[in-house]
């Protein structure tokens, strides 16, 4: 793509989500119930497309991602509320500090594949969870209350977009190129010059830094941290969201985070059904799409435009491409 | 002058001595082959040169600018950046991404723009991303590939897949194409095209080219030197029409002659 092509893209693309944004709030805003569920879509937004840089694009079994919220979270608290630190320089700090431990873990966990890094994660997780638990200073197991409430849908909606604006204009980059082919085949990028082990960390910090802001901006929203809140369980959603989105898709991952947020707060009323419910949704997508709805594709305004057309190509299929030649010729 | 010169290479596997006392020097240009029968340590030898497994014993130099570098322990891409490329006996491409992904992935270590670039769109994002386009493309245009730019590689039929690995080895701008099996699985015609196609990208990009082969015509054909690997000991070297008379390397592919039968 041309620079000017893609310049030309970012006011529109703006000008869209202004207009969304506006709707959004004159819409919801009378009702505090559906802003928070908003919010909360816009936080799982992050979340989950942060993930997917991990495991959808990196190829990297990652199921320790509410870890990294909780560091994030609780070091944005304790920002806030004991050193009075303004509001997104807290969240920033957090998102760091989140990101130094994802360096930290990272580098030797990255080591290890598929299941033994599932549960090299999952243990890590479980660490920060145990620790955060430890610590009177911030309430230990009774939680830390009197965080600021400084997160309105402005905020937790422009970070969402940020957040996706980042990870795709590292995605279709050459770093980012180098996570896909380390996805792809670990021994085929190192004998194309990539340094596997260096892509791993990076997108394992960066999904990190992520998470961290999309737990900052968690407990500033309902002000309040707690040890639950950042479970094994809540990683389970977030690998859920990416799953069913399409690992590798971030736009998979923005439709499945906010449906899946949507979703699971309609069905709040059934109770115990609710849990039923969802997992049969969850079976029906494995068995019916078990790449995710999107698969590892994108959805693109060219791609909408064009939907006639691939409905009438696939009624017609037509013979594709000619006989190519040998080079040398 | 010297490109490669790789000294007592050798390799344990446990108790098994997969390769032993190797030794190999190639002049810049030179095509050489390597065949013997399976498992005698053809792509164990690949696999050394690469980075992929560190010999037990042994050195490979490789020129650097004026000097040689020993890339005995250096890792694979350090290896590839330095200037060594290779393919893989059963292909190993980027299966779910596009050819065009393919071969831009292995312009990536030339690109002149780190993480920070990516994520900002700095001047030298949109200068160096339009070049490694350009690049690519033409790689594509020379293999013939272009018009299936935007094929899942994965979906490529086999020769096209064998011809999109070896445009992506090119990309990275190598000195030394190490060629593993290149006619594996290929048809008398594609054959043909192949060992055309080997002649002319070594003059065309200037390679040394060092190749394993099980096909006779292939290797008859292009290599102006042959080594013989048997249970990893090189039993013959020379002159494709030595290598033809050669008892030694008839006894290894065909078995011993019994005397008196």
């Amino acid at each position: 793509m041309t620079r000017a092509k893609s310049l030309l893209k970012v006011p529109v693309v703006l000008a869209a989500l202004a207009l969304l944004y506006l709707g959004l709030i004159a819409g919801f805003s009378n009702n505090p119930y559906y802003m928070q569920i908003l919010n909360m879509a816009a936080i799982n937004t992050i979340m989950a497309v942060s993930l997917n840089l991990i495991n959808g694009f990196t190829g990297q079994f990652s199921i320790g991602h509410a870890g990294f919220m909780g560091v994030g979270a609780y070091v944005a608290a304790v920002c806030s509320v004991f050193y009075k630190i303004p509001y997104l320089i807290a969240l920033f700090v957090g998102a760091l500090a989140a990101a130094v431990v994802g360096l930290v873990v990272g580098i030797p966990t990255l080591r290890l594949k598929g299941d033994y890094l599932a549960i090299a994660t999952l243990g890590f997780a479980e660490i920060i969870r145990v620790i955060i638990v430890n610590i009177q200073k911030v309430g230990g197991p009774r939680g830390f209350l009197g965080i600021p409430p400084y997160t309105s849908f402005l905020w937790t909606y422009l970070f969402a977009v940020g957040t996706v604006i980042v990870i795709s204009n590292f995605i279709n980059s050459s770093p980012g190129r180098a996570c896909l082919a380390v996805r792809e085949d670990e021994v085929a990028a190192e004998s194309m010059g990539v340094n596997s082990t260096k892509y791993k960390v990076v997108a394992f910090v960066m999904g990190a830094f992520f998470a961290g802001l999309g737990g900052g901006l968690l407990v500033h929203l309902l002000s309040i941290a707690h040890p639950t809140m950042f479970t094994f369980l809540k990683s389970v959603d977030f690998l859920i969201m990416i799953v069913v989105g399409g690992q590798g898709s971030i736009t998979g991952s923005v439709t499945a985070a906010s449906f899946i947020t949507v979703v699971s707060e309609a069905l709040r009323k059934f109770e115990v059904w609710r849990m039923l419910a969802y997992s049969l949704v969850l079976i029906v997508v494995m068995l019916t799409r078990p790449q995710g709805l999107l698969g590892g594709k994108e959805l693109t305004w060219e791609g909408i435009v064009n939907v006639p057309g691939r409905l009438r190509r696939f009624r017609l299929p037509k013979v594709g491409g000619g006989r190519v030649g040998t080079a040398g010729h | 002058m010297a490109l490669l010169d790789i000294k007592d290479l050798s390799i344990n596997f446990g108790g098994l001595r997969a390769v032993s006392d190797f030794n190999l020097s190639m002049e810049v240009g030179e095509l050489v082959g390597i065949i013997g029968p399976n498992g005698a340590g053809k792509t164990t030898v690949f696999n050394m040169l690469t980075g992929v497994y560190r010999p037990t014993k042994g050195q490979i130099f490789l020129r650097h600018g004026d000097g040689f570098v020993n890339l005995v322990g250096k890792k694979p891409y350090t290896i590839t950046q330095m200037g060594v490329a290779r393919t893989f006996q059963n292909i190993r491409l980027f299966k779910e991404l596009s050819v065009l992904q393919n071969v831009k992935i292995a312009h990536h270590f030339s690109a002149k723009y780190g993480v920070g670039g990516a994520v900002l769109r700095t001047p030298a994002y949109y200068r160096e991303e339009q070049r490694i386009h350009d690049e690519a493309l033409k790689l594509l245009r020379i293999f013939g590939l272009e018009n299936r730019k935007d094929e899942i590689s994965k979906n490529l039929p086999y020769g096209e897949q064998r011809r999109l690995e070896l445009a992506r080895a090119l990309a990275t701008s190598p000195r030394l194409l190490l060629l593993d099996e290149p006619a594996a699985g290929m048809n008398p015609q594609e054959i043909k095209d192949l060992m055309e196609m080997i002649r002319w990208i070594r003059k065309e990009f200037q390679l040394t080219i060092l190749l394993i082969e099980h096909h006779m015509e292939v290797v008859m054909g292009v290599c102006e030197r042959i080594l013989v690997l048997d249970y990893g000991l090189t039993i013959a070297e020379g002159r494709p029409e030595d290598i033809k008379k050669n008892p030694k390397v008839i006894e290894a592919y065909l078995g011993e002659v019994v005397e008196d039968a």
